[in-house]
């Protein structure tokens, strides 16, 4: 006892002299609680001006356990229903491949625009810059409808929706791995009489080629998840077949779609994070 | 000063120059594989994606008058020649839009709060170095994964059903996957803490809760607020497309005015909607920024 109050004597004198370090900081402490008090207030405003209540959260909680019941165990009608859905899978996983494949061949060559140590003129580089945000700031959902109108319902519709907002994410991710690069390389070349195009194709492209291949293998992946989706609007794979069966409600159905998706999303996550770290460990 | 470079005879060059050439046929080799896998890879996409090069040759034309379309009124007129005043004008429900996009940025807030508290409160659980039990580390894992591999506009569906129409669902719908798409990143800033204040307090007793508050939480927590304004992008962007299935925000009047070919009216809102995102994403930015210089004076 006698120790621990000697201990706790010994704290007191600790903190006298070190005074300025223990001293609270009351301006930071303010700051940081008027930031959380902001956010609290803007919560539950939020939810008061969305007309949030209480009944009606309590009787949907109860209809989704019943839902979640209902979805056991999960189950197909037929067997070609199962051979449908599986078809719509494979579908789903050529849309996130043509779409990721096409978006990077196009953005490739359109990221160069974008860098600005390869783009000396501004006002390029500016513009190129602005409508690659432009682009990404539109959901692939919404091209895929514009593109449905253009090509018709179908994958065809949801592949050029994927490749279309890709170019617009590619671009950007492109254009940083560019500008991020070691220009010692690119000086050599032009230092040994080379042209500009020469400087970029053998001092620059060497070293992004690999950032740029994981980023397009991680951008597959996440595709894949949007391309589940993409159906919702009718561009193909098995978006459509899920938002059929959540709408006739056959949760048993549901269930065993979405199980589908989780497994061939884990499947592709796992090929690709090797392969990713394959081209990574390879090169660098 | 005279250097001398003594060039080594043929005959003592020759097996590197022979190795060389093997790492250079098999570099090759295997550049080739991957192009021959690439190849092979696309033709069977395009078999099953249904890919018609004839049909997208004869119909590109139509995405350029589609897009050109977007830029005129019902009337003909372009829609520069009368973007405000009257019913007939290009920004004729400027108000009514602005009120829809606000609805969706309250929705992606709150899907985010509700991501961020769920995501912190399992993050400890999820980390290998802090969890209490091996279990709930499993557990934790599997149901963040879930959260976050099902996409968000199929719990909005299957929330739509749930919940009745409106914003509700689509608040829920986002909470959850934000939930496990921070849940998973929380719990790899928290695997990567320094463990000596942890080890400090849980040695002179503190309890787990204790621990995580005063140990791990000071350590991680600017890191957090940054990965979740970062999703806080991401969500206004998805909060954009709820409404496609009813689950509230501007989509609702989005997908309305694509399938009835309202054309002024797409490119009204998707004009008002990019500008919201990249006003978003600069205040973000400039936040984290902040954030981060923040970090590195103290």
């Amino acid at each position: 006892m006698t120790r621990s109050a000697a201990m706790f004597k010994e704290l007191d004198a600790v903190g006298a002299r070190h005074r300025e370090v223990l001293r609270p900081n009351l301006l930071k402490r303010a700051l940081t609680l008027a930031a959380m008090a902001l956010a609290l207030v803007a919560f539950i405003g939020g939810f008061a001006w969305l007309e949030f209540s209480w009944t009606r959260i309590w009787n949907g909680l109860s209809q989704l356990g019943s839902i979640a019941k209902l979805m056991m165990p999960p189950s197909y009608a037929s067997e070609d229903q199962l051979f449908n859905w599986i078809k719509a899978l494979g579908e789903t996983l050529a849309i996130a491949f043509l779409g990721t494949l096409l978006a990077a061949i196009i953005a490739f060559p359109l990221s160069f625009l974008a860098a600005r140590n390869v783009m000396a003129q501004r006002v390029i580089h500016f513009m190129s810059r602005r409508s690659f945000d432009t682009i990404r700031a539109v959901d692939p959902l919404i091209w895929a409808l514009v593109w449905t109108n253009v090509v018709g319902l179908g994958p065809f519709a949801g592949i050029l929706a994927i490749m279309t907002s890709d170019i617009g994410s590619f671009g950007k991710l492109f254009s940083e791995a560019i500008e991020a690069a070691d220009q010692k390389p690119v000086e050599g070349v032009v230092s040994t009489g080379g042209s500009h195009v020469e400087a970029v194709r053998f001092g620059l492209v060497p070293q992004v080629l690999p950032v740029i291949l994981s980023q397009v293998l991680y951008y597959f992946e996440s595709n894949t998840r949007s391309a589940t989706i993409i159906g919702i609007v009718g561009a193909g794979g098995i978006g459509l077949h899920l938002s059929e069966q959540i709408r006739t409600l056959e949760w048993q159905h549901v269930s065993l779609i979405v199980l589908m998706i989780l497994v061939t999303v884990a499947v592709i996550d796992f090929l690709s994070s090797r392969l990713r770290f394959a081209i990574i460990g390879r090169r660098g | 000063m005279a250097r001398s470079i003594t060039i080594p005879t043929d005959d003592r060059l020759k097996p590197h120059l022979a190795a060389y050439a093997s790492i250079e046929r098999s570099r090759r080799l295997t550049t080739l594989i991957g192009v021959a896998l690439l190849a092979g890879a696309t033709v069977l996409a395009g078999w099953m994606g249904e890919v018609n090069l004839e049909l997208f040759w004869s119909r590109i034309g139509e995405f350029g008058n589609y897009i050109g379309r977007l830029f005129f009124l019902s009337n003909g007129k372009a829609v520069i020649t009368d973007v405000y005043g009257g019913e007939d004008s290009w920004f004729w429900g400027f108000f009514y839009w602005l009120k829809k996009i606000g609805e969706t940025l309250v929705i992606a807030y709150l899907g985010t709060v509700l991501g961020f508290i769920g995501g912190f409160l399992l993050c400890f659980f999820a980390a290998a170095n802090l969890t209490p039990a091996p279990w709930m580390l499993f557990v934790t894992r599997r149901y963040l994964e879930f959260c976050r591999t099902v996409p968000e506009i199929v719990f909005a569906l299957i929330f739509v059903v749930a919940f009745g129409l409106g914003p509700i669902p689509g608040v829920l719908a986002i909470g959850i996957h934000t939930t496990g798409a921070l849940g998973k990143l929380f719990s790899e800033v928290a695997e990567n803490i320094d463990m000596k204040p942890v080890e400090g307090l849980a040695s002179t007793g503190g309890s787990w809760a204790e621990t995580m508050r005063f140990a791990a939480v000071p350590q991680v927590l600017s890191n957090f607020v940054s990965y979740t304004l970062l999703r806080f992008e991401i969500n206004v962007r998805s909060a954009a497309i709820m409404g496609f299935v009813g689950a509230g925000g501007i989509g609702q009047d989005l997908i309305e005015s694509i399938r009835k070919f309202y054309y002024s009216d797409v490119s009204a809102i998707l004009l008002l909607l990019v500008i919201t995102v990249i006003i978003i994403d600069m205040a973000t930015e400039r936040v984290r920024h902040s954030l981060i210089s923040h970090e590195g004076r103290a």
